[in-house]
């Protein structure tokens, strides 16, 4: 409902009834049981919500609930947190009761402890857990004061797509003006399934997106929906390019953990120069399995964090205690069991990556050509196939492929992947509306769910 | 070279300074790499390169809509009173237990597998099924769970997706003092300019003083309201005063709000908590205000869990679905197994609203026992409290006490800020200044003021009392 726009006749008050007596209680007087709109003089949203209130989630997560679906749509897994996770959980909700109060605003102290002393070692700094540490709600609460803090009415921001799609609509409402590169696929020669590190960003496309108005390049690796792992090079290259332009480097590492075939996850901060302009942001659901928690952190110098302190005491201001203390003690056992086989860090790859496998020859019989991830929960496959086969799929007017085939298989086929457009900018979205993505990070339940699908799919293209 | 550098890097609030220095010939000061620290060694063949310079200190500075706003009185004081030799009557954080049931449900729900992923954005399904539940029993009509209801982030979430959603750049807020102080750096941080009108005393001879004695004068309020005013922001039971605003005094804000087609954002996070002889009243009941108020409650202040940090918006789909948008592009969903806690424990108050086991009347009957101390101990020594209607805070004029504050440094600050440091120093007492919930015009009028907390057990208020005692012994 577009309620925008101004009004000739400053003082009046439109009163739009909206059905009489709408689940009113009898009795009532009149006056009060009509449902009225309001159709202010003055634009009643924030000029800030322009263009971002759509939420391209909501219709497929709708349609995957309403009939028998193998949900392989949304990123969170269907098994429970490891038992130390659990555990942590249930100590800090039965224990000490004052954990049911406020704890420090920028985060609970045995956590933002934790968080220091772990990944200084892997960042290679000495961090202070004051100064270097911030949790947030989620990775997604960080990434947006990380916007809101540092990116101001019209200063541009390197988005790399495909992108979570947070990331445009954070840096409208900062007022940002987002510079999209795509990364393009360098194809394998053979008939090989293409790998997610066969896409890749043309060095000279990429420096020509940087100008004296960019403020921030947001790096996501492991990336989503491809599951890329950005290799050194990749990271120097945009190292230097941030160097160079004085830009702010955010990146997104929430995957960190989900890298297969050996591949190596490389924190740009670590790079020579980096650190001091550099934030890294990391989930405590993708960590350890647990995305109901919303526990994130931002780690980084303390001439950016002190900006991300200011937004986040004048929003939410504190997190849940509870949920961070479960987050501290799952941390602290990790520590414990650092680079061992028993480490959880170590176990859940080496699991998920045989559900990987396990998809990418289930998606194969039936006509899809799977990307091989070297990380994430997720792998994206080419539907080209299908588009040349089926064209004409029910749908909106101007509505890319990749979502019309997407619906079409939830209703007929019974499974649920997410359309890869929505992780592309507007005007690029019919370039890149051959691919949708599935979610791998499922109990072995869910795959044989899913093969069962496949098989009556496989079953209805014979002739 | 140094020295102005770090200067530079620490100045984000004067935007200015930093644009017109430049590199270090003007300054003229040594540039010899042996005097440099190393961390500027390492740069330093970009160090005299103006243009990177000065882009440098631009590009790290912070956005222009958290100018000014990086202080924060919280900090501050939590800080002071972490002492654990302090008797905390500071910050509103209950040291007592939270309702046995709340903390079972909780305990219950974190051994169940399904609720530690993702649940829906703008609130978990059978929370805001509860909270329909309850609310409706206040509202004229129905409530729809998942377009008229949003959970956020503690009710300072819902203040800030109210904010953001519905202020604009150049729009007015009217606030009044004094306030929570998050809310004028909400409104600056949206772009909008807070419109200040504070509460006022009349004159009490004799009778004891109340909240209900502050009120405001209806003629400037309404000189407050134009044009450009697109919210007031209404709390009631107040914090800090502890005022349940009258039906007659909601009335006015509600006249004004229509007369002027304004919004109402009304921070009811106290709603449970009024004493005996008080009746707490929703705005948004009143006619032609649903349309336009968006009613903000708490978990923290309703169940006494403040670090679950979990709060709610009510108001009419037109108005939530900004407060969503806000959401999805934020925090996107809150915490499940919390909210399927809170669900369970609303559940269980909602069955039996009118037992006086309900926690929403045993608290509040609990809380009155300890209001009534606290004002008789203020008295005793000699402090005027303002006794509360509602909320768990009692503010009380320390300026009759005329305590010898000289040698607290820092002379710029107001005078209860400097009470405040003295008490917890040298009584081992801690408070909040009131000062801290005004604008920087207004500080002055409130100065002499001070809040006292007191959802706290009996040992510590016990402790509170021993301290009271021994300084009012020590005046006579």
């Amino acid at each position: 409902m577009a309620l925008g726009g101004m009004f000739r006749n400053a003082a009046a008050i439109y009163l739009h009834l909206v059905g009489p007596f709408r689940g009113k209680k009898s009795g009532a007087s009149l006056a009060r049981c009509l449902h009225q709109t309001l159709v202010m003089t003055k634009q009643l949203q924030a000029r800030r919500l322009n263009g971002i209130d759509h939420n391209p989630w909501v219709e497929f997560v709708k349609l995957a609930s309403e009939a028998d679906v193998v949900n392989l749509g949304q990123g969170f897994p269907d098994f429970a947190p490891p038992d130390f996770a659990v555990e942590a959980f249930q100590h800090a909700v039965s224990g000490d009761f004052m954990l049911n109060q406020y704890t420090k605003a920028f985060g609970y102290p045995p956590l933002t402890k934790i968080l220091a002393s772990f990944f200084g070692k892997l960042l290679g700094q000495d961090m202070d857990p004051l100064k270097n540490v911030l949790v947030t709600v989620g990775a997604y609460g960080a990434l947006f004061t990380a916007f809101q803090a540092l990116v101001d009415e019209g200063d541009e921001v390197i988005i790399i797509e495909p992108f979570f799609d947070c990331y445009e609509p954070m840096t409208l409402m900062a007022g940002g003006r987002p510079v999209f590169v795509s990364l393009k696929l360098s194809p394998n020669q053979d008939r090989e399934l293409d790998s997610s590190s066969n896409w890749q960003l043309d060095p000279t496309e990429l420096a020509s997106k940087f100008t004296s108005r960019t403020k921030a390049l947001i790096l996501n690796t492991p990336n989503n929906p491809l599951g890329k792992v950005f290799s050194r090079a990749e990271l120097e290259l945009v190292a230097s390019l941030c160097q160079q332009h004085d830009v702010v480097c955010i990146t997104d590492e929430v995957y960190q953990w989900l890298v297969y075939d050996g591949c190596q996850h490389v924190s740009i901060a670590t790079l020579p120069g980096m650190w001091e302009r550099t934030l890294t942001i990391g989930s405590a659901g993708k960590t350890f399995s647990a995305t109901g928690w919303k526990v994130g952190w931002v780690l980084g110098p303390e001439s950016l964090l002190k900006h991300l302190r200011t937004v986040h005491q004048n929003s939410i201001f504190h997190c849940p205690t509870q949920a961070q203390a479960a987050v501290a003690q799952s941390f602290e056992r990790e520590q414990l069991h650092f680079g061992q086989p028993s480490s959880y860090f170590v176990q859940l790859p080496q699991a998920i990556q045989r559900c990987r496998d396990h998809m990418i020859q289930s998606l194969k019989s039936v006509g899809l050509r799977p990307v091989i991830p070297q990380g994430s929960y997720f792998l994206i496959t080419d539907i080209s196939e299908f588009k040349s086969k089926m064209p004409n799929l029910p749908g909106a007017a101007d509505e890319p492929y990749d979502r019309r085939f997407v619906k079409w298989m939830i209703k007929n086929k019974g499974l649920m992947a997410i359309p890869v457009s929505i992780f592309y900018s507007v005007p690029h979205q019919k370039l890149f509306d051959h691919y949708i993505r599935f979610c791998f990070m499922k109990d072995e339940s869910t795959l044989q769910a899913m093969d069962k699908k496949l098989q009556k799919w496989k079953d209805d293209l014979r002739p | 070279m140094f020295l102005a550098r770090a200067r530079l890097c620490t100045l984000g609030s004067r935007p200015k300074f930093l644009k017109t220095i430049c590199a270090s010939k003007i300054l003229g000061l040594s540039t010899s790499a042996a005097t440099l620290p190393r961390y500027l060694v390492k740069h330093q063949s970009r160090l005299f390169r103006e243009d990177i310079f000065q882009k440098m200190s631009l590009k790290f500075k912070n956005a222009k809509r958290i100018e000014g706003l990086d202080s924060n009185v919280w900090i501050e004081f939590t800080k002071l009173a972490a002492d654990p030799s302090v008797v905390n009557l500071g910050q509103g954080l209950p040291d007592i237990s939270p309702p046995v049931y709340v903390k079972e449900e909780l305990s219950k729900i974190a051994a169940i597998d399904s609720l530690n992923q993702y649940t829906r954005g703008f609130g978990h399904p059978s929370l805001v099924k509860a909270l329909s539940c309850l609310y409706e029993k206040f509202y004229q009509n129905q409530i729809n769970p998942n377009k008229e209801i949003l959970v956020t982030v503690g009710a300072y979430g819902s203040l800030f997706n109210a904010i953001q959603g519905l202020i604009d750049e150049g729009d007015e807020v009217i606030v009044i003092v004094p306030f929570y102080d998050c809310y004028e750096p909400m409104v600056r941080m949206a772009g909008a300019i807070p419109v200040f009108i504070p509460l006022r005393s009349k004159l009490v001879d004799g009778k004891k003083w109340s909240s209900s004695d502050w009120t405001l004068d209806p003629q400037e309020l309404a000189s407050k309201f134009n044009s450009k005013t697109k919210a007031i922001i209404l709390n009631t039971p107040h914090n800090p005063l502890g005022k349940v605003y009258t039906k007659e005094e909601l009335q006015v804000i509600a006249d004004l709000c229509i007369k002027y087609d304004t919004l109402c954002i009304s921070d009811e996070v106290y709603e449970w908590l009024v004493y005996t002889g008080n009746k707490h009243f929703k705005i948004a009941t009143f006619p032609g205000m649903w349309e336009r108020t968006i009613t903000i409650g708490s978990a923290g202040k309703t169940f006494s869990v403040t670090g679950w940090k979990l709060g709610w918006s009510i108001g009419p789909k037109h108005l939530i679905k900004h407060l969503q948008t806000v959401q999805q592009n934020t925090v996107y969903t809150c915490a499940t197994p919390l909210q399927e806690a809170l669900a369970q424990a609303l559940w269980i108050d909602i069955k039996r609203m009118d037992d006086p086991e309900c926690y929403f009347n045993s608290l509040p009957k609990e809380l009155e026992v300890k209001r009534n101390r606290m004002v008789h101990l203020l008295e005793s020594v000699g402090l005027k409290p303002i006794v509360p209607d509602g909320g768990y805070f009692i503010i009380a004029d320390v300026s009759l006490l005329d305590t010898d504050l000289s040698d607290m440094k820092n002379s710029n600050e107001p005078y209860d800020y400097k009470f405040v440091k003295w008490m917890t120093k040298n009584k081992k007492l801690s408070a909040i200044p009131v000062s801290a919930f005004c604008n920087a015009e207004t500080k002055l009028q409130f100065e002499k003021f001070v809040r006292f907390c007191f959802i706290k057990k009996d040992s510590t208020l016990d402790a509170a009392e021993e301290i009271i005692k021994a300084w009012s012994r020590q005046k006579f």
